[in-house]
């Protein structure tokens, strides 16, 4: 009976999705402060509904209730309770409920912090996102039911796809999606922006910290799945250019450039029009994202079923929702158009060359993912294209990004003058140029390493000049406002980050090799020992655990425990062994027994030795702390902050006297 | 004017994406052609289902065109494919070998004890080595082989009674007229 609850809570959610689309645009049309006021109530009904049928499917998890078809399809009584949660997000209908979950937190949260917004532009916003949640809850509902019973039921269910029993993947989906939903809010505002014909600066400040949290959250979602596809896939690699991940790493390059516009447009007015662009975009490929990873019209390693019916329904929401607001765009564009001029050399000239950059970056992916699809309708046959294509052009469009990033804070607004720019150039360039000569002496000429090395020093002196030259030309306490702290951060995250890809690219060392127990084999300047193959096991499975022993010219490093996982039904799964490591990872990947009758005997094995990888991650959660830091400026609250104080004024003043 | 390139730009994007619907569900995406084709079929050499101290090899099947099926009880479109062998496989006029595919004896013997047996012959490779030879994707397969050892046809995905009419039996009558 339960699960027939959820579904009629879903159903009674769409109901009150579809107030909250149609009433207050009505009312926004008309002047009707009543069907205006229907937003709030609706948005929060909806909300406790989404949530209500999200419960319900995580108690069905958790009470084994295989009359559930989802639910068989994706637990069994063996799976931990933990993964059994995760479970509800583990595949496509319940992803997709996740998915309208965060859009209803958010749309919540908007609700409730937005009293200074002027009524009708807030209705607008409201209904937009009630639009967009209607259009995911018929595709729930009509398409992808989580509810759907299967009788007569199964003793067990089958099992959660062995590659997601991860800690690293049980939040991996949350976080990305909130990172994709949270686009939403900056596409709301500026559709809202263009039905009433302005934009005002004051709507943009209030939007930036919603973009900047939703990056932050794309961003550490994108470095939690990224560190997954590392530390499980036993590939040793940490990003492949994959259709699904290029899925989540196009807006996250369009929230680059969509952060900065907004800065602009806030502070200076400008690029009105091209802001509204870029929040269109990235939402739009958020839910292109959500298309390519459904429809299957692509194949990839994230194997999640696919269904025409469902491709055909999102590319028709699609068509509408994007269509749809790129016309509203040409249409109105003009109307909230304008902004004051500026110089070549000036702060908006900067980031706009910044935003070119990774738009075109982001249109580059778009076009390879897309690649086969092309391939397929001008009948070239077969043809895709690989980590090649991105490899070459990706560097090639970040250059210019990396180059200019010094001299962000330097560029003032309108105008710049050229001696402060001089000034970084020659300090961050000599410094640059000092250490790639001494990391010559250490990388054997590999000029990937000294270029990585070089680049990263530039952006990071870069960054720390001017973090000196705040300290010294302002007063205490205005130092570093959370959004310039944000800036800095996120910058020097580049940095980190810039290492972290280009010297584990270019200085890691991969090893296949065959080996019987107690033999020795030499991998980067560390002996790895194989001393033989034990069983194991888990809540769920079984495992070959393969013991090696690590040491350094005779002194013991680390003693690693590669697996081969069976998991129940038979699937089996392999977890890479990692000894973490500031300058280095260690990294054992267990392959197949040579003969399958002797497990005690000889094994193949991947060895790797990996040089600063650690510094990819580590760069990705300083631009996500960046994200947020930035988001909590009081800047941004001061409007509500007055009002609240006036307010609750009354009841300050009697408890004091 | 140039506030609609956007708006062109995607809908270029969504006709190439409608396209991509269109083109997955009326072509076949695993029709891949199977490089094994008109080559020589790996050497095998497997036990019977039935009676696993017997094998059955490429060379003992040797002299006669004959049909590789390749299934598993585990199989979901198997259970689709099977209806239509066991109405149209002894209509072939040719031996058709049941390949069962990484599968547990026992269950599969439970399996074609429940839906019927189609095949004259039912060979079992548990841990899929051979399968990996023939080039096997996933069940269920079918390859048409010749009596000199060499694949005349490959099917990926179920069989069914237009792919059997149209495209497996103009195969094995071309095979039998070959014969001398």
């Amino acid at each position: 009976m339960t699960p027939e609850l959820g579904q009629l809570a879903l159903i009674l959610a769409l109901m009150l999705a579809l107030a909250q689309s149609i009433l207050p645009l009505l009312g926004a049309w008309r002047g009707n402060r009543a069907l205006m006021a229907v937003a709030r109530p609706a948005a929060s009904g909806q909300a406790v509904f989404v949530a209500l049928a999200f419960a319900i499917l995580v108690w069905a998890f958790l009470h084994f209730d295989f009359s559930v078809q989802y639910v068989a399809d994706n637990s069994n009584l063996q799976l931990p309770w933990y993964y059994r949660i995760a479970a509800v997000w583990g595949a496509h209908e319940g992803s997709m409920l996740l998915w309208v979950l965060i859009l209803n937190v958010w749309t919540v949260a908007l609700a409730l912090f937005s009293r200074q917004l002027p009524e009708v532009f807030l209705a607008r916003v409201l209904s937009v996102l009630g639009i967009i949640s209607v259009g995911f809850l018929c595709f729930i509902l009509f398409t992808s039911n989580p509810f759907g019973r299967l009788l007569p039921m199964p003793a067990d269910g089958a099992d959660l796809n062995p590659v997601l029993q991860d800690p690293g993947m049980t939040f991996h989906p949350p976080v990305l999606y909130m990172g994709y939903v949270g686009f939403s809010v900056a596409f709301a505002f500026s559709i809202a922006a263009l039905l009433g014909g302005s934009m005002e600066q004051a709507w943009v400040r209030w939007a930036r910290p919603w973009t900047n949290a939703a990056w932050a959250f794309l961003s550490c979602g994108i470095v939690a799945g990224s560190w997954w596809a590392y530390a499980e896939l036993g590939w040793g690699g940490w990003w492949f250019w994959d259709p699904v991940e290029n899925a989540s790493f196009m807006p996250w390059l369009v929230g680059v450039a969509l952060i900065h516009a907004q800065a602009v447009t806030e502070k200076r007015g400008s690029l009105r029009a091209w802001t509204i662009l870029l929040s269109l975009f990235a939402f739009s490929l958020s839910l292109l994202g959500t298309f390519l990873v459904r429809s299957g019209i692509l194949t990839s390693v994230h194997a999640f079923a696919s269904d025409p019916r469902r491709g055909t329904y999102i590319l028709c929401f699609l068509a509408f929702v994007v269509g749809g607001s790129l016309l509203l765009y040409a249409l109105r564009a003009p109307k909230v158009a304008g902004g004051k001029a500026f110089a070549l050399i000036s702060r908006e000239s900067a980031i706009l060359i910044g935003n070119l950059m990774f738009t075109v970056a982001a249109a580059m992916v778009l076009l390879g993912t897309l690649f086969p699809l092309l391939g397929d309708a001008l009948n070239l046959g077969k043809i895709s294209v690989g980590p090649p294509y991105f490899g070459l052009l990706f560097p090639l469009l970040m250059l210019p990004v990396v180059l200019l990033l010094p001299f962000g804070p330097y560029l003032r607004w309108g105008k710049s003058d050229v001696p402060a720019l001089k000034q970084v150039l020659v300090r961050a360039g000599m410094a640059a140029a000092a250490c790639a000569i001494i990391a010559a002496f250490f990388v054997e000429g590999q000029l990937k390493a000294i270029a990585g090395v070089a680049c990263a020093v530039w952006v990071g002196v870069g960054v720390v000049l001017y973090i000196v030259k705040r300290w010294r030309e302002m007063p205490r306490g205005r130092r570093y406002p959370a959004e310039m702290a944000g800036m800095l951060l996120a910058h020097f995250g580049v940095a980190i980050f810039l290492i972290g890809v280009l010297l584990s690219e270019s200085l890691s060392v991969t090893r296949d090799v065959r080996m019987s127990p107690g033999q020795v084999a030499a991998v980067g300047g560390y002996e790895f020992r194989f001393d033989g193959v034990t069983q194991t096991t888990g809540p769920n499975w079984v495992a070959e655990q393969g013991v090696v022993t690590v040491t350094r010219k005779g002194a013991p490093i680390a003693v690693m425990h590669p697996q081969k996982r069976t998991y129940t039904h038979e699937r089996v799964q392999t977890a890479s062994a990692v000894d973490p490591g500031i300058t280095r990872d260690l990294y054992v990947a267990l392959g197949e027994p040579m003969d399958a009758n002797h497990v005690e005997g000889a094994w193949a094995l991947r060895l790797y030795t990996k040089p600063f990888i650690r510094w990819i991650w580590g760069g990705g959660l300083f631009m996500m702390l960046g994200g947020f830091v930035s988001a909590a400026d009081r800047r941004f609250r001061v409007k509500r902050d007055a009002e609240a104080t006036q307010t609750i004024t009354t009841p300050v003043q009697e408890s004091q006297a | 004017m140039s506030r609609l390139l956007p708006f062109f730009a995607f809908v270029l994007l969504a006709i190439l994406l409608g396209f991509g619907i269109w083109w997955n569900s009326s072509h076949d995406p695993t029709a891949v052609p199977s490089p094994l084709i008109n080559k020589p079929a790996p050497a095998f050499a497997l036990p019977k289902l039935d009676d696993p101290a017997q094998t059955v090899s490429k060379e003992s099947m040797l002299g006669k065109p004959y049909l590789v099926n390749v299934f598993a009880s585990w199989c979901f479109a198997c259970g689709e494919e099977h209806p239509v062998l066991m109405a149209e496989a002894k209509q072939l006029g040719i031996p058709v070998v049941g390949y069962d595919y990484k599968d547990e004896p026992a269950d599969a013997k439970a399996w074609l004890a429940q839906h019927g047996n189609p095949y004259d012959i039912v060979i079992t490779d548990q841990s899929g080595h051979t399968a990996i030879d023939f080039g096997v994707y996933g069940a269920p397969e079918t390859f048409l082989i010749d009596g000199k050892g060499v694949v005349r046809y490959k099917r990926i995905g179920p069989l069914t009674p237009d792919v059997i009419a149209q495209q497996l039996m103009p195969a094995i009558a071309a095979l039998q007229k070959e014969a001398p």
